[in-house]
């Protein structure tokens, strides 16, 4: 028995109360764009010190997390666990449509989003931000074909090939958006390599944690069974890739223990940051961290769906909080221009930066989320994205029909 | 700016007209887009002079630079700071939005409890990390190492103020009016201190610096650090004078004494 793709079927209430949600979201995320390309960046928490703020975070989760949904479709395509092999459409949805929402909030929060084409057309090759553009459409293009080979039954020879190119190039997307911050010399809280395999960490975590959401969402929307042992499999998953997440975190924070001169930061982001302090330890560390980890370790995990769904939650909030932290906390360290002096000036220098996100920040971010969401409920309507069923039968069904053919 | 009298008055606000305003807007919006571009070919060929021989440009014969002595530079004293805003049109605010091209910055060693003063602004560096991550080359330094950023290419990303070493640049929050004619500046793009370059252009001095003399300080030199016979050089090769945060190795045109 083969376990088919199909569009979602029938037109339940609940999918059109979602989209008319999602696109209102998404439209009022216009409107907060509108006002604050009209007022400037005025109207936003932003400032000279708090350069980057709150739909960074947004933009930069949404990217990082949309390398890391691919990972179900890397699974089946690159490490040979045909079990995942169903879902890996849905997988490569679900980053298409992430890395478009995140590029949506990042380029509309520009000073000059009017300015695209300029962004298309100049292109410094020594800025890792430049060639982010054409890491983000690269990944773009890698995915869609990996999607049609896997979606056309005449390519799908191709699957391999193109899932191998896919999962390469969102190394080099993840590694390009750590680097971002990593490149930074000038700051206390970046300038480290560690910066790029921490992002690939967090990205097969948030990636996989939205994935799930996703998945769980649309199977009982519409009424497709998920069978325990796949779900106990995707919460094993889980558990390691949070436990990568947690590890590089921590040789980040020692490695600037070390570090005689990036003392004050740690201490800063560790003990006495204020908002970032409590942040980092209630975020990433322990509602998006230990506690998932504990809570996905019951043997009987398979069987406990909302246990599942609230860790993914947990790791999407805690996501967003380590990006917060690592954001905007690394710029509310003031920068050290003179070491070992006490400074003060007119320009905040050597004191901690102050920033308060602002509603239109807010709703931007959100709108992004509600693109994603639109994108992702669109394409599971009108093509088959979605297995039409999961449960342990199909799947072992599914398993066996595949060692058969490759005996 | 003073409003365009051809523009028609806000109190016509009825359904109709709104909705005629709105075609408008769209109208205009999408002439903008398609237009745009010419626009712009226009705006270049414009800005060469109009009259006389065309500039030969910025030579890399030449390094600008500054040397100053924080010795001589007054605790409390902002006349280079006044200068530069007067010179270029700044608002003078200190708000955390507002734009500060030059500020005075007060050191105290921990240690010793020494203090001085000296002023902080864009340190024309060799190797300028902002030109670096700039995405679209509109942060350049030209060849005389003035470091500027490009008012048409910018698009207000602000990674130039993530990488700068000494926080120099300031980003434009608000809509500008009454601009300086030699000093443009727009809402939603990066700037920061151009050493004058339209003074310099004109073999003239930055603000910054003929401040500080009229103040009778003198605390800030400038001239060609290519050049061996220039002041600045002879000051630089017979005293011992420091970059900030010269480890990172950016060769900054702006040098300072006695810190």
């Amino acid at each position: 028995m083969k376990i088919e793709l199909r569009p979602l079927q029938g037109t339940s209430p609940g999918y059109y109360l979602l989209m008319g949600g999602m696109a209102l979201v998404a439209l009022v995320g216009l409107a907060a764009v509108w006002f604050m390309e009209h007022n400037g960046h005025i109207v936003t928490g932003m400032n000279n010190q708090i350069v980057w703020g709150l739909p960074h975070v947004f933009a930069v989760f949404l990217v990082v997390a949309a390398s890391g949904a691919l990972n179900v479709a890397s699974m089946a395509s690159v490490f040979g666990k045909t079990d995942y092999k169903p879902l890996a459409p849905l997988s490569g949805l679900l980053a298409i449509a992430l890395l478009l929402g995140g590029l949506t909030v990042l380029m509309l929060d520009l000073g000059r989003p009017d300015r695209l084409i300029v962004a298309m057309t100049y292109y410094n090759f020594k800025s890792i931000f430049a060639l982010n553009i054409f890491l983000y459409s690269g990944f773009m293009g890698f995915v869609i074909v990996y999607l049609w080979t896997m979606m056309e039954r005449r390519m799908n020879r191709f699957t391999p090939v193109a899932g191998l190119f896919a999962f390469v190039w969102r190394m080099a997307l993840t590694t390009g958006t750590g680097s971002i911050f990593g490149f930074l010399v000038a700051r206390q809280a970046y300038d480290s390599a560690l910066l790029a395999p921490l992002f690939i960490a967090l990205s097969f975590s948030y990636g996989l944690a939205v994935f799930l959401l996703v998945l769980m969402l649309a199977s009982n929307g519409s009424g497709r069974p998920l069978g325990d042992a796949l779900m106990a499999k995707f919460a094993r998953l889980q558990v390691i890739f949070i436990s990568a997440g947690l590890y590089f975190v921590t040789v980040y924070y020692l490695t600037n223990l070390y570090f005689t001169r990036h003392h004050a930061f740690d201490r800063f982001i560790l003990m006495d940051g204020g908002i970032y302090t409590l942040l980092f330890w209630l975020g990433p560390v322990l509602l998006g961290g230990v506690l998932p980890l504990v809570l996905l370790l019951h043997p009987r995990i398979g069987q406990m769906r909302r246990r599942i769904a609230a860790c993914a939650a947990l790791v999407v909030g805690g996501g967003f909080a380590q990006m917060y932290v690592t954001i905007i906390g690394g710029q509310a360290f003031p920068l050290v221009i003179f070491p070992g002096h006490q400074v003060s000036s007119s320009f905040s220098d050597g004191v901690i930066n102050t920033y308060s996100p602002s509603l239109p920040e807010w709703l931007l971010g959100f709108g992004g989320i509600a693109i994603v969401g639109i994108i992702v409920m669109v394409a599971l309507k009108v093509m088959g994205f979605l297995p039409e069923r999961l449960d342990d039968e199909a799947m072992q069904h599914h398993a066996a029909a595949l060692a058969a053919a490759s005996a | 700016m003073t409003p365009d009298p051809s523009s028609p008055s806000k109190d016509a606000g009825d359904t109709k007209s709104s909705r005629r305003g709105f075609m408008a807007v769209a109208a205009a919006g999408i002439a903008g887009i398609l237009i745009a571009p010419g626009v712009r070919l226009i705006e270049i060929a414009q800005a060469a002079p109009a009259t006389g021989t065309p500039s030969p440009g910025a030579s890399s014969k030449v390094r600008w630079g500054m040397l100053i002595d924080s010795t001589k530079c007054a605790s409390g004293c902002t006349d280079c700071v006044t200068a530069c805003n007067t010179e270029n049109g700044l608002s003078g605010g200190t708000k955390a939005t507002d734009s500060q091209w030059i500020r005075k910055i007060e050191i105290k060693e921990v240690r010793t409890g020494k203090t001085q003063s000296l002023p902080m602004m864009c340190q024309h560096c060799a190797e300028p990390p902002c030109v670096d991550v700039c995405p679209t080359g509109a942060s350049f330094k030209r060849a005389d190492g003035i470091v500027l950023v490009d008012k048409h290419t910018c698009i207000g990303c602000r990674y130039c103020m993530m990488a700068c070493p000494y926080k120099a640049r300031s980003f434009v929050h608000e809509p500008q009016h009454n601009q300086k004619s030699d000093v443009p500046r727009g809402m939603g793009t990066v700037e920061a201190c151009t050493m004058c370059v339209h003074k310099v252009d004109k073999g003239e001095m930055p603000a910054c610096v003929s401040a500080c003399a009229s103040a009778g300080h003198e605390a800030i030199l400038f001239g060609d650090l290519n050049n061996p016979q220039s002041d600045i050089s002879k000051r630089i090769a017979s005293y011992p004078s420091r970059q900030i945060r010269e480890n990172l190795n950016l060769d900054t045109g702006v040098r300072y004494l006695g810190i």
